[in-house]
């Protein structure tokens, strides 16, 4: 496969996912409240689709390839990312959720470097199948990345667009699962016992599937590296929702909830001892 | 119509590589079948999954295409609602979602077939345009009008099969304008889509009785041509709206609030199908009689 990275550095995608931590902690010392868990659940899958994956444009333009955030609420990774690209600027993201600026808590599509409106589950999957046919049908190589949350999976439209990727084997679209068994409820391993294996599920739809430690970067590299491209490809990536940070780790209420001044000390010197 | 609007789509298609088809276990006659045989990798048959038919045209408008979206009206609009409002309304893609056999043609096939609320639902939703022509030649017009439109999403209210053609001397097609059909100056009948014909009766019959009558096809239903149709309130003594639609939100209910924002003084009358769903059986013209609506009962209450 074509990706970004033709050599993967341990240390380096490390490196980017704590400051990428780091900096949505910041932002959220500006706002009451923000999905921070879920974005620190996928900050090593978001991470790997832009620093490793996505090619850039020899003309410095856009990637050819493509990234929609299916799992909308969990976008403050993709914007410290596009921040971090110069696609969206220091201001933007200090405007994060004010009269003044641009972006919200999903992603809005029109805005720099957003490729989709997400934020309602079960939208993001069927679009990246209308994409990745637009590619297809305009003889262009672009993938279609994407994540999902795994409370997402539970929506039938979800699987609608699973059974026609499959079907028209658009080999162009790789998928990553952000399986950190949460959602408002409660587990979804307890709650919905039946969701369980999940990589099963998507094999008997015809997707080649792995499975992979969602905080594993080298193994995140390697599994799409080394994915056929002949089908669509499901990555399941096992994560732990609000990874990073010890008491927001497998916390519901981290959910949707910013830091107090305490907490935010605490979570910033637990982050710099990662580094 | 179906013919009409699966003609004309493979014209455009022939000219234009970006157009789309999507569909969902429900193709339009005709034509089609050049358009798959040609075109089959822009032909997607997506089976009974309608909310990824409206999904997959938006992710094929946001890679710059132009598709359209089409099945039966109540599951083109009503089953992938959330996806018509947020991928297509919110995103503001040009796609076009056609609504066949819309209204209450399927007849016999009872309320999970009908929609009489789709202009209202449809109409609510944000930069979401509505065209619902009235025959099978202003059919084609709207539908070579959604394969070049850039605004943004469409929802394309057409009929099934065997309108008869009403607009062989009416004035030309313009989005967004209302359309003469005939021109008079005592009744003007204001009306849209599939039920013009029976409006065109209604017509006849008072013309019959020496009025002068303007028949007016409302096709574009959003936005909806305020100037047009206060102007049609005051240049005429009485005003009849006949619509295939409950009556909120249609156009009933639009000409009621044009003619009261215009201080409008002529007589309005207005048919609409009830607020109610249809449970009797029969021939559209048997369900439009149970609410009210046929040429004998329009005329009683106008005279």
């Amino acid at each position: 496969m074509h990706l970004r990275n033709s050599k993967f550095d341990p240390a380096i995608a490390k490196a980017r996912a704590t400051k990428y931590r780091r900096r949505i902690l910041d932002m959220s010392q500006h706002v009451s409240a923000l999905h921070i868990a879920g974005a620190y659940s996928c900050t090593e899958l978001v991470d790997a689709i832009y620093n490793e994956f996505m090619r850039p444009d020899p003309g410095g333009g856009k990637s050819p390839d493509t990234f929609l955030i299916s799992k909308g609420h969990g976008c403050m990774i993709q914007y410290v990312i596009l921040e971090d690209h110069g696609i969206l600027s220091k201001k933007d993201l200090d405007e994060y959720c004010t009269p003044q600026g641009i972006l919200g808590t999903h992603p809005d599509y029109g805005n720099p470097g957003i490729e989709a409106s997400t934020g309602s589950l079960g939208h993001g999957l069927s679009m990246v199948v209308g994409m990745a046919l637009a590619e297809r049908g305009s003889k262009r190589d672009g993938v279609i990345y994407t994540v999902l949350s795994d409370g997402e999976v539970q929506e039938g439209s979800t699987w609608e667009a699973i059974l026609m990727a499959s079907s028209l084997k658009l080999g162009n679209i790789v998928a990553f699962i952000d399986n950190n068994d949460f959602q408002s409820l409660g587990r979804t391993s307890e709650t919905h016992p039946s969701f369980y294996p999940l990589t099963d599920k998507f094999v008997a739809f015809g997707w080649e599937t792995v499975e992979v430690d969602g905080h594993d970067p080298k193994a995140i590299y390697e599994a799409v590296k080394n994915r056929s491209g002949t089908r669509p490809f499901m990555v399941v990536a096992k994560t732990t929702k609000g990874k990073g940070v010890s008491y927001m780790e497998n916390v519901p209420m981290w959910h949707y909830r910013s830091p107090n001044k305490a907490e935010y000390a605490q979570a910033v010197a637990e982050l710099e001892a990662q580094t | 119509m179906r013919n009409t609007f699966s003609e004309a789509l493979y014209e455009e298609a022939t000219k234009n590589s970006d157009i789309y088809l999507v569909v969902a276990d429900i193709s339009p006659a005709g034509s089609m079948a050049k358009f798959t045989t040609q075109y089959p990798e822009r032909f997607i048959n997506v089976g009974v999954a309608e909310q990824s038919m409206i999904g997959i045209a938006a992710g094929l408008a946001l890679k710059g295409k132009q598709p359209f979206a089409y099945t039966i009206a109540t599951f083109s609009l009503y089953r992938p609602f959330e996806m018509v409002r947020d991928d297509l309304g919110y995103q503001n893609l040009p796609v076009t979602v056609v609504g066949m056999g819309a209204g209450i043609i399927y007849s016999t096939l009872g309320g999970t077939h009908h929609t009489q609320e789709d202009i209202a639902i449809a109409g609510a939703i944000p930069n979401m345009q509505i065209v619902a022509p009235c025959d099978p030649t202003e059919c084609t017009d709207a539908t070579r009008w959604c394969a070049r439109q850039k605004n943004g999403p469409v929802y394309l209210r057409i009929g099934k099969a065997g309108e008869p053609i009403l607009t062989q001397t009416a004035e030309p097609w313009e989005f967004g304008k209302i359309r003469y059909l005939r021109r008079g100056t005592d009744v003007c009948i204001l009306t849209f889509g599939v039920i013009t014909r029976m409006a065109a009766q209604v017509a006849d019959e008072l013309t019959k009785q020496g009025k002068s009558v303007s028949l007016v096809s409302v096709h574009t239903m959003k936005p909806i041509d305020r100037v047009g149709i206060a102007k049609a309130l005051a240049s005429h003594k009485q005003v009849i709206v006949i619509e295939e639609h409950a009556p909120q939100g249609g156009l009933a209910a639009h000409t009621k609030q044009i003619a009261w924002d215009t201080k409008a003084t002529c007589r309005l009358d207005t048919f609409s199908l009830q607020d109610a769903f249809i449970h009797n059986y029969g021939s559209w013209e048997d369900l439009l009689d149970a609410h009210g609506i046929s040429v004998k009962k329009i005329l009683a209450k106008v005279a």
